[in-house]
């Protein structure tokens, strides 16, 4: 963390700076710059034990994936096929433009100059979250129509092909779960952002909501290929 | 002692006006300043309740097995009832009771005092916790009491998930509500241990109470995540229909066990390990004595719940897996007894030669060393294939997580909570009644499961209501203790009520111990400290190394007023 050298920058202009401090913060016994900074660096060090926490909830679900592939193989190839890559990739796009658009504002952000510039590509985040959630939508009306759910209706023949899909539903419902909170974060940082001028201004929430932005992001990085790719190479 | 005390303390009209600030419990009395906290102090508070809550709901539901079980025949309870009793039991006092007990009760408490902080480093993030608890808890009991589940607490596969009729995705959703309970009460231990320490509290001045919550913060962090995963893909098989681990459809539910147990083994150590912690402090206060190899304490924390997490096959050596992986898990468990084993010396170290005074505290701890080298022990014995091939699924099994769980953990936890009564509530209670209940629990313990051993070992298999009648004998014994258990576990409630409203104050340090925590007043103000601590030696003060033992030193009375 460089909580070090943000702390030895004095702060001024800044006399809401003990308003923003918080508990248990602004009772350190500091001045209230440091104080700010520290709690700064709290909330990203905060953050970042939880998407280590999240990086194993999705890494137990990548290794049940891999298991059950490596042991239906032929299934799995022949259940990618039938998965929409046009959709995949366009969203795959989509949400890697995202991420630009929301680094962009969380450096903004911390720089305290451009708010204008921070608002502006925290909506175009939160718009891109949106056009993710309604392209996958489209998706799944097309799957629905194919009967790709599992079931008695399931259209592929290899039973484990169901397991393929099982696991398609189950993972892109819980990554559209997790984008619409990243999608709900951001837009309360937009209306937070509109109302109050300081609002964004090095405000840690800011730097939170965009490595959880980014991390919802690379789990997709890994479910395209485990999603769209199997069988269709070669 | 003045009829007018209030029971939270300090706000006894007739003391004298020191113009201190008001302790954190008269710090609003409303129903709002409660249930609103954002401080650690009350949250604890707040947990303790719903655990002591969660804790006698499962102890009747074990109650109601072991009458059930006094007897060969099925006279009081018919199978299925059976089923859903044990399960009941099984996930109320590991998810609801044990888990959050000393994390989240002694350890919200104690950490930031300890520390030296005002609070943690995300209050409202420890109230979430605490609401994600009760939402958690309130599913899952509701569905277990009102539904029933019959898939044991290990919901396995593909019996949860095809065959039971029972209520196993509201128990097992409520589950995963409470997971991220413990997520969030990790995160925020974590940082708080990080970010808030004062100055002075560098990482090997840490109480070993403090090395315990961080090390099972970790374990909290990393591998409930995978529970919240498993628990997901039943219901996701069960109630929409996603096969994922359907042998008829090419899945294994083999793997499901895995995901499990990944879990659930450092899940094992996020109830040992509090428990450790807890007990460190208690033998070195007792003995007077610095903690014998501090350092080697801490590390042995850290290597456990490291290798903690690469044992989880030991459940699973006759569900079928490769010999090579039965061969390394097998390793891997005998190594992660190494730690467990310096911490057992370490604690005889430190009583080695130390002053050792018998106050209930220091009886709990004694139990739990004792308790925990057998549980320990057969824990070795299973991590022997040719053994556990044996023993697998019988009550040896069920001795052995007993005597872990029930006898080390629970006995830590009520030694901590007798050690830190008086600070948490401004109140002593009756020191005779406490001994008693200690003693009482330690041979009630070992009267209810270690026959459990010998019927194990013998071949009686677990989770059946009627067994083969050479048996008897040893479930007679084991339920007789039950009785006994039972009375030893309701006496605390008993005497710690009654001390809320009668007892004596007690002093800020009653037990001339050494730790933060016992420089601030009994009960403690909201802002935890009167000033800012600064810390500037070693944690044990107790005893200067290479001094002569001091034979006069003075003790306690043994009972009545600690003042
Ligand atoms: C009065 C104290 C207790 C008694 C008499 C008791 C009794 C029992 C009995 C007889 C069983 C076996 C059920 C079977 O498999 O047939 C059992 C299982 C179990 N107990 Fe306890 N128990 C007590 C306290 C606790 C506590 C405090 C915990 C907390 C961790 C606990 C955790 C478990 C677990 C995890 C199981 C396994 C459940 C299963 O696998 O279905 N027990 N208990
Ligand atoms: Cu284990």
């Amino acid at each position: 963390m460089s909580s070090a050298d943000v702390e030895a920058r004095p702060r001024e202009g800044h006399p809401d700076i003990e308003a923003r401090l918080r508990e248990p913060w602004s009772d350190l016994e500091t001045d209230h710059a440091t104080a700010f900074a520290r709690q700064r660096a709290g909330a990203t060090f905060g953050i970042w034990i939880f998407l280590a926490s999240e990086v194993l909830f999705f890494g137990a679900l990548f290794l049940t994936y891999t298991a059950a592939r490596l042991a239906n193989q032929e299934a799995f190839a022949a259940a990618g096929r039938e998965t929409n890559i046009v959709y995949g990739t366009l969203n795959t796009a989509i949400l890697l433009t995202s991420s630009l658009t929301m680094a962009v504002a969380s450096q903004a952000a911390e720089k305290g100059l451009f708010r204008r510039l921070t608002l502006g590509c925290l909506a175009a985040t939160a718009a891109l979250g949106l056009a993710f959630l309604v392209v996958k939508g489209f998706e799944y009306r097309e799957d629905i129509e194919k009967h790709l759910v599992p079931g008695a209706h399931f259209a592929l023949a290899q039973a484990p092909a169901q397991i393929f899909f099982a696991f398609y539903w189950l993972v892109t419902v819980v990554h559209a779960i997790h984008l619409s909170i990243g999608i709900g974060l951001v837009t309360r940082l937009i209306a937070k952002g509109r109302r109050d001028p300081d609002f964004l201004k090095e405000n840690p929430q800011v730097e939170v909501t965009a490595l959880y932005w980014h991390l919802v992001d690379l789990v997709w990085v890994f479910l395209y290929p485990m999603l769209y790719l199997p069988g269709r190479s070669g | 002692m003045s009829t007018t005390a209030s029971p939270t303390g300090l706000a006894d009209p007739d003391e004298l006006d020191l113009r201190l600030p008001v302790s954190y419990l008269a710090d609003g009395h409303s129903v709002r300043s409660w249930l609103l906290t954002t401080d650690h102090k009350r949250i604890a508070i707040l947990y303790a309740v719903t655990i002591t809550l969660f804790f006698f709901i499962g102890g009747a539901a074990a109650t109601l097995v072991r009458l059930e079980l006094a007897t060969p025949e099925a006279d009081v309870l018919r199978a299925d009832t059976y089923n859903k009793l044990f399960t009941l039991h099984g996930v109320v006092m590991v998810w609801f009771f044990l888990i959050p007990s000393i994390p989240n009760t002694l350890g919200n408490f104690l950490v930031p005092l300890m520390i030296g902080a005002r609070d943690v480093a995300y209050p409202k993030l420890n109230l979430i916790s605490w609401y994600l608890n009760v939402g958690g808890g309130s599913l899952a009991v509701a569905a277990l009491l009102l539904g029933g589940v019959d898939t044991g607490w290990t919901f396995y596969v593909p019996y949860s998930t095809v065959f039971s009729n029972t209520w196993v995705s509201l128990t097992v959703l409520g589950v995963f509500t409470t997971g991220f309970s413990s997520i969030a009460t990790g995160v925020n231990f974590i940082a708080t241990i990080h970010l808030l320490r004062a100055p002075g509290m560098t990482w090997f001045r840490l109480p070993l109470f403090v090395w315990a919550m961080y090390t099972t913060s970790l374990m909290f962090v990393l591998a409930t995540p995978v529970l919240a995963v498993t628990l997901l893909l039943v219901v996701a098989e069960r109630t929409f229909g996603l096969p994922i681990f359907d042998p008829a459809r090419g899945g294994d539910p083999v793997l499901f066990q895995h995901l499990f147990w990944f879990y659930s083994h450092p899940a094992v150590y996020i109830m040992v390990l509090p428990a450790m912690g807890v007990v460190s402090e208690l033998i070195t206060c007792f003995s007077r004595r610095k903690v014998f190899g501090y350092t080697f304490m801490v590390y042995a924390l850290v290597a456990i719940a490291v290798i903690g997490f690469f044992t989880w096959g030991h459940h699973m050596f006759t569900s079928g897996m490769s010999p090579y992986a039965a061969l390394v898990f097998s390793f891997l468990s005998f190594v992660v007894a190494v730690p467990s084993a310096i911490k057992v010396f370490n604690w005889t170290g430190t009583l080695y030669r130390g002053q050792v005074g018998f106050e209930s505290p220091i009886l709990y701890a004694l139990g739990f060393v004792g308790l925990f080298t057998l549980g320990g022990l057969t824990g070795l014995f299973l991590a022997s294939i040719p053994i556990d091939v044996h023993v697998q699924d019988t009550y040896f099994v069920v001795a052995h997580f007993h005597y872990i769980m029930v006898g080390a953990s629970v006995s830590a936890y009520f030694g901590g909570l007798h050690f830190w009564w008086p600070k948490i509530t401004g109140r002593t209670y009756p020191e005779t009644w406490a001994r008693f209940a200690a003693i009482l629990m330690f041979f009630g313990f070992n009267l209810t499961f270690f026959p459990q051993f010998i019927a194990g070992y013998l071949g009686m298999p677990r989770r059946y209501h009627v067994y083969p009648p050479e048996f008897q004998i040893w479930n007679v014994l084991s339920s007789a203790g039950a009785a006994v258990l039972a009375v030893a576990y309701l006496m605390p409630l008993g005497y710690l009520t009654w001390s809320l409203l009668f007892g004596e104050r007690a002093t800020n340090n009653p037990w001339d111990a050494t730790g933060l925590e016992w420089r601030t007043s009994s009960p403690p103000p909201r802002q935890n400290f009167f000033g800012s601590p600064r810390v500037q030696g070693g944690p044990y003060n107790y005893h200067p190394e290479g001094v002569a033992p001091i034979h006069d030193q003075p003790r306690l009375p043994s009972q009545g007023s600690l003042t």
